[in-house]
């Protein structure tokens, strides 16, 4: 049975838990729902939560270790002497389960009656059958093969009943036990709440999944990307070329270079641009210029980066080729570090000015009165009494931005070029690391290769660099905020 | 800073002093400047941030407006019933038989006679049926499966022109650059316009821009965005499925129940942080966690949906904390003081209160969810797709793309037509997202409560 009509019978389930679990606490207080220690509604939510919580772990838990199981028993079937040369367990498991999808599907199409799956052999022509149902196998089924196919599917198809049975039987065991108890003086309400607070809990702990999930995925598979390419020549290698026959060079540090230098023309556009005009909205201007204006800067932060990495491409990256780069004779590439890092600049404009307005605009104005009450101008208080006192805020959001700037991917995939390389011309293409992810992880993948695991290695570095600045930026103006405050 | 213009020497008397509180002098007038110059900067760089605004919008809009007219050549094409229906019985399943291929010849038949009936001659043109879209044959084909007993007459069709002839009437190709184009030659052009002067050519809105599926390479003026937008609504519909009720869950505990210790600290700090976590690192998560290791379909709206809901969390979180946060302590304590419990005070008093501050904080993750693209392209959203997915929850599993991978995925191709429809699918992707920030807009004007 699929999973979405146990998921409907547990809804019904639930639905009738509702309504009977009410109908049955108003029976036991004799129609007086005032006689009752918690209202009506629930006693039917402590049933339907009775039938459905558990029987929803129990499914979940199935359907995860079900395949593994599975997958365990078939693989210890398969003979050494089955397995190609130069091929894997794991590649002929591929082809175990697509053949047994593709039986499956023989069988419930009626091209083939049950008895005739379980007699077929490998002489038949097994391959064109799956062929006509659009179901391309790469060679020809050997014994070995069908076997474990025809294992894997009743395997699959047992545990599948076992589950229905399973998980439709625990769900009428809670339904039935909590309605038994279902009791004028039965504290309904409290176990609700408990379950519900429950709930809440593990919502909030989905963030630490999350986190949990981004470093553990990335770990293991960068742990045997350095189980085949040594660590220190990733680290320090100067030299940046895979090559997915083999023997790549896979150092980090072109991609580093490029990184830093576009985050570094970015921050070069962006933090005097953002900074004076978060100064000039919170100290100079008029209410009515600054509600005008500051929304209008903001709408740069809501633009999706895409947008600007077809900018760079169609209109900043040829307008710098032809106007500075050529007639200069110091490059000829539309995309290049300065394309990517201009427009990165633009993008990270509101970023920075956005958060420097709210620190600025936190900074007592007891500090400013007492600054102009000595007789300075407005831009000397600003200067040497508002900024100095604002900074460490600042420096807080410089580096946030700076964060953005590393981890940004679009407008570098679309703006900076493929090319690794060291070099100094900011007219030059250059790469960076998340184009490098996006490029080893795109297309034709083949997990077991260090040429597709460097990108888990790369994202490992970028996500410690950005955790890094992250931390501290944020540690920065937590503290800063409670200075004031 | 503090010091005044007469401090310096001692002993000047009212006669000898040209020093005035009228006049001022040099250092003044130099502290004066200064204030000046830094009130330009301040100002300049608002004038900068709005001009790269407007100069952002103006290019894309420029570039991309022209992709949603396309020409069209409209002639008369004869359906004879000897190639289309073999059997001669009009039934649809035996004509399906034949296949796109057995409907090319039509177009190019179609071309001449129309030419000949009218006496246009272009010399050193021969195959006057290139000025079609190769889209053509499949167009006629879907038509005449669908009104088989038009077989044998001759019927009316619209057909799109090839992208080069487009792209002649919206400027980019010219005669010049014809000449050396492998794909058109002048003579072609001189066709087109003689057609357009005999009303047979027409340029006009394409909807199909909108509706139609991705088409390959040879024919980008059949390219459209159909795929893209279900793809991305249905993945807005699981990141709304997901993220609202898991956000709004999550804010619900850690402002109103979780004790102040060291593990709700842990959770904060873990949800700003990963707030600033940069997206491809989330599609590194999609890949390895779902793809991989749960063996979820690649491309699928349901891949994509998961990952930007992990993404969206913390913005919700964030915003849905601050809604919760502003609504006064007197609500929850009058609550409790008439016996509600804690539970109560929350589901039914503060969550309501807070409501419309927790939908437009969704709506903008939404909007950011809508936008994003580097994580989709590591789950294999950028696959070439031109069947549309089915209806949900089944169309979940199917391979679909996203609005603003498309536009990636068009700036990677050969022909330049390409360029001028990912500025095209540009403009879409921010209206979409204009209509949801507006509506946050408005729904927080609307409902803005001060306590």
């Amino acid at each position: 049975m699929p999973v979405i009509w146990i998921l409907l019978i547990l809804a019904g389930l639930a639905i009738a838990g509702v309504v009977l679990g009410r109908r049955r606490a108003l029976a036991s207080a004799g129609g007086d729902p005032t006689a009752l220690h918690s209202r009506p509604n629930y006693h039917g939510a402590s049933v339907a939560l009775a039938a459905l919580i558990p029987s929803l772990l129990l499914l979940a838990v199935w359907l995860f270790v079900q395949p593994v199981l599975i997958d365990a028993r078939v693989t210890g079937q398969i003979p050494e002497s089955a397995v190609p040369d130069g091929g894997t367990r794991d590649l002929l498991m591929g082809d175990v389960e697509r053949l047994a999808d593709g039986l499956e599907i023989l069988v419930r199409t009626g091209r083939v009656s049950p008895r005739e799956a379980a007699d077929l052999s490998a002489g038949d022509d097994i391959r064109g059958q799956l062929g006509a149902i659009g179901l391309a196998l790469g060679s020809d089924v050997s014994p070995a093969i069908l076997d474990a196919a025809r294992t894997f599917r009743n395997l699959s198809r047992r545990g599948a009943l076992l589950m229905t049975v399973a998980v439709l039987g625990v769900a009428a065991a809670g339904f039935g036990l909590s309605l038994s108890r279902v009791n004028k003086d039965r504290r309904a309400r409290n176990a609700v709440e408990r379950v519900i607070r429950g709930l809440l809990l593990v919502a909030a702990l989905i963030a630490i999944l999350t986190t949990l999930g981004i470093v553990l995925s990335m770990l293991f598979e960068s742990i045997s990307f350095f189980r085949q390419y040594p660590i220190a020549d990733f680290f320090f290698g100067t030299n940046w070329a895979p090559n997915f026959r083999g023997n790549s060079d896979l150092g980090i540090l072109p991609l580093l270079w490029g990184t830093l230098y576009i985050s570094f023309i970015a921050l070069a556009v962006a933090v005097p641009v953002g900074l004076f005009a978060a100064i000039y909205l919170s100290e100079y201007a008029s209410r009515r210029l600054r509600s005008v204006a500051k929304p209008l800067i903001e709408v740069l932060a809501g633009i999706p980066t895409i947008v600007y990495g077809l900018f760079a491409l169609l209109v900043v990256g040829p307008a710098l080729r032809d106007y500075f780069a050529q007639p200069l004779g110091i490059g000829n590439s539309s995309s290049s570090v300065m394309t990517a890092g201009l427009v990165m600049g633009i993008m990270l404009i509101p970023f920075v000015s956005s958060l420097s307005d709210d620190i600025i605009s936190a900074v007592p104005q007891t500090m400013r009165d007492g600054s102009l009450g000595l007789g300075a101008t407005r831009s000397e208080t600003i200067r040497q009494v508002v900024v100095p006192a604002a900074l460490p805020g600042i420096v807080g959001a410089i580096l946030l931005a700076a964060s953005r700037a590393i981890g940004e991917t679009m407008i570098v995939v679309l703006g900076a070029g493929a090319a690794a390389r060291l070099d100094l011309n900011p007219f030059e293409a250059m790469t960076t690391v998340t184009v490098k992810i996006v490029s080893q992880l795109t297309g034709d993948t083949n997990f077991a290769s260090p040429e597709t695991l460097v990108a888990f290695a790369l994202g490992l570095t970028l996500f410690v660099i950005t955790l890094v600045l992250n931390v501290v930026a944020l540690a920065i103006v937590r503290r800063y905020r409670e200075q004031y405050e | 800073m503090t010091d005044m213009p007469d401090d310096r020497g001692a002993g000047r008397s009212a006669a000898t002093s040209t020093a005035s509180i009228m006049r001022p002098d040099a250092r003044t007038k130099s502290r004066n400047a200064a204030e000046k110059r830094f009130r330009a900067y301040g100002l300049g760089a608002i004038v900068i941030g709005i001009l790269a605004l407007v100069f952002l919008l103006a290019s894309i809009l420029y570039r991309g407006l022209p992709a949603f007219t396309q020409t069209y050549i409209s002639i008369d094409v004869a359906l004879p019933a000897e190639t289309l229906d073999p059997e001669g019985n009009r039934d649809p399943a035996e004509m399906a038989k034949v296949i796109t291929f057995g409907y090319a010849g039509l177009v190019d038949d179609a071309m001449q006679s129309a030419l000949e009936a009218r006496g246009i001659e272009v010399e050193g043109l021969n195959d006057p049926g290139v000025l079609i879209s190769k889209q053509a044959p499949a167009q006629i084909r879907d038509w005449v499966l669908s009104n088989p007993e038009a077989v044998g007459g001759t019927e009316r069709f619209d057909f799109l022109a090839t992208s080069r002839i487009d792209q002649y009437y919206k400027g980019a190709v010219t005669m010049e650059s014809a000449a050396r184009d492998s794909q058109i030659s002048p003579e072609q052009l001189q066709l087109a316009d003689i057609l357009k002067d005999e009303g047979m050519l027409t340029r006009k809105f394409n909807w199909s821009f909108v509706t139609a599926p991705d088409a390959s390479d040879q024919r980008p003026e059949a390219a459209g965005l159909g795929v893209a937008i279900l793809g991305s609504a249905y993945m807005m519909l699981i990141v709304l499925g997901l993220a609202l009720p898991i956000g709004v869950a999550a804010s619900i505990y850690l402002e109103e129940f979780a004790p102040t210790n060291r593990w709700t600290d842990i959770i904060e700090v873990n949800i700003s942080n990963l707030a600033a976590v940069p997206s491809i690192v989330f599609g590194i998560l999609g890949l390895a966690i779902f793809i991989n290791f749960g063996g979820l379909p690649q491309s699928a709206p349901i891949v994509g949906g998961l990952v930007l809901t992990l993404m969206t969390l913390p913005t919700i979180i964030i915003s849905t904390r601050a809604s919760l946060k502003s609504v006064p302590p007197s609500i929850r304590d009058a609550a409790l003081g008439v016996g509600a419990s804690k539970m109560q005070a929350v589901f039914h008093h503060v969550l309501p209160l807070a409501g419309p501050g927790i939908l437009t904080g969704t709506i903008i993750g939404l909007a950011q969810a809508l936008g994003e693209t580097a994580p989709l392209l590591l789950i294999g959203m950028v696959a070439f797709v031109t069947e549309y997915p089915d209806a949900p929850p089944e169309g979940f599993f199917d391979p679909a793309t996203a609005l603003p991978v498309q536009v990636y995925n068009w700036t990677q191709r050969a022909d330049p037509a390409f360029a001028e429809r990912a500025s095209g699918a540009i403009i879409v992707l921010l209206v979409f997202l204009a209509i949801m920030n507006i509506t946050a807009i408005v729904l927080r004007r609307k409902f803005e409560r001060r306590w």
